[in-house]
């Protein structure tokens, strides 16, 4: 039987009719459109499905839809705001830090995180902090760079 | 691959889940924080008709002082458990461990309760619980009992649970003074299951340097996570020192038994048994200090 659940993203309540097994993950992008949150491995290991929820990440991939009801999810797309992006948005195209792209949602939701706990880390905290995002492409020097900088600039979201 | 299909039970208290537990027997599952049950699924290795989500009962996540003790609710992350003032401030040693655990997401989903009845030998949080001497709090239909976590687990996976049974709370006693612990893990890359996991929890005997009591366990090398009950054996009484401590560190290698598997050897973790008990062993009389 399908669950009509209500979904808090962005700020923005959404209603869906679910099954149970559905992951967030998959509602988020065939449901709600939302398709910036990426599903890699789909096992929890790689981060590309990291969002926000109650101000924490999470992988979408292991999260039941029904079970993300009544919580705050934040996304890839509310990041920015409007056209502006964020200081770790920015930072990232800045220094580098985006090859393919398929790992950068989550890697930037894992760093805004990060920021927003611990707004001055230091290298390690930064590395321990993205452990969870597996990136294929840059090495992650740009990546660990990129959210220095941010952290530098005192500004996330 | 996606999820099966399975009918998604949510109870509103504990004793509702184990009812539930107890009527549909081997046909559900329960669900914390899914990172291990619905990886699991995914897999296809089991398919539960129903999964029995515990998100909805009250009263199951929580950390609190009591006496001298702690009192972990089942459903307390992993994460929670490494912020907690409470836990820092009693328990060095145990908040410490999720560092060293997988990784954020993991640990802000992940719970205390699901970690240990998941049961994986290689269970971060349960050597540096059983060296604290902690106890898990069962609720069945039939009522509640308390077991020394040391006697949880039967077998990898496997738990002293009965049908219908939920883990409801961890206990961990209050330390007496003088008291330090550690626990160091070995694997192959940062975020990775513990090959070797060692923790040891020491209390010294006044000034002079010895050992009123000790606790050494083994995760990753035995069925379950072990005691060392040999390397306690040889320390306890005696003054602490670096002969003693690499002594106990060979005598506990002798008493793993672990297995070589996709992530290392036998031989190799035989040998990282003896290196990380010694680094526990030295960290948890620095501590103890």
């Amino acid at each position: 039987m399908k669950r009509l659940i209500q979904l808090k993203v962005n700020g923005e309540f959404y209603e869906v009719a679910v099954l149970p097994h559905r992951t967030l993950a998959e509602v988020l992008r065939e449901e709600l459109d939302l398709i910036g949150t990426k599903v890699a491995c789909n096992a929890g290991d790689c981060g590309s499905c990291t969002v926000i929820m109650d101000g924490k990440t999470v992988v979408s991939c292991l999260t039941l839809a029904v079970e993300a009801e009544g919580r705050e999810i934040r996304t890839i797309e509310g990041v920015a705001q409007g056209s502006e992006l964020s200081p770790v948005q920015k930072a990232f195209v800045d220094h580098g830090a985006i090859q393919c792209g398929f790992c950068t949602p989550g890697m930037v939701m894992s760093a805004t995180a990060l920021l927003e706990k611990n707004p001055k880390p230091t290298e390690d905290e930064i590395r321990m902090g993205i452990a969870g995002n597996i990136c294929r492409c840059t090495g992650y020097t740009k990546i660990v760079e990129a959210i220095q900088a941010a952290s530098q600039e005192g500004g996330q979201k | 691959m996606r999820l099966p299909k399975f009918e998604y039970l949510s109870p509103r208290t504990v004793e509702e889940a184990c009812g539930l537990l107890a009527q549909h027997g081997d046909k559900a599952k329960v669900l914390a924080g899914g990172t291990d049950l619905l990886n699991v699924m995914k897999e296809r290795v089991i398919k539960p008709e129903y999964v029995i989500g515990l998100r909805g009962i009250r009263n199951l996540d929580y950390i609190e002082a009591d006496g001298t003790g702690v009192r972990i609710g089942a459903l307390a992350t992993i994460t929670a458990i490494g912020e907690s003032p409470v836990i820092r401030e009693k328990f060095p040693c145990l908040a410490e461990v999720p560092a060293k655990m997988a990784t954020v997401q993991i640990r802000n989903m992940g719970t205390l309760g699901g970690n240990l009845c998941n049961a994986a030998p290689s269970a971060d949080t349960a050597p540096i619980l059983i060296c604290l001497g902690a106890g898990v709090k069962i609720v069945g239909s039939s009522g509640e009992r308390v077991v020394l976590l040391e006697d949880f687990f039967t077998g990898p996976g496997e738990t002293v649970l009965e049908n219908g049974e939920i883990l409801a709370e961890i206990q961990v006693p209050g330390q007496p003074a003088n008291t330090g612990g550690a626990y160091f893990k070995m694997s192959r890359i940062a975020v990775d299951l513990a090959i070797v996991g060692v923790a040891a929890v020491v209390t010294l005997d006044g000034e002079d340097g010895v050992c009123a009591d000790v606790k050494i366990a083994l995760g990753a090398v035995a069925p379950t996570p072990i005691r060392a009950k040999k390397a306690e054996g040889l320390i306890k009484g005696k003054k602490m020192d670096e002969v003693l401590i690499e002594e106990a560190g060979r005598i506990a290698s002798e008493e793993a038994s672990p297995i070589t598997d996709v992530r290392s050897t036998a031989f190799y973790r035989t040998e990282m048994v003896r290196v990380l008990t010694g680094r526990a062993l030295r960290q948890a009389v620095e501590q103890a200090k």
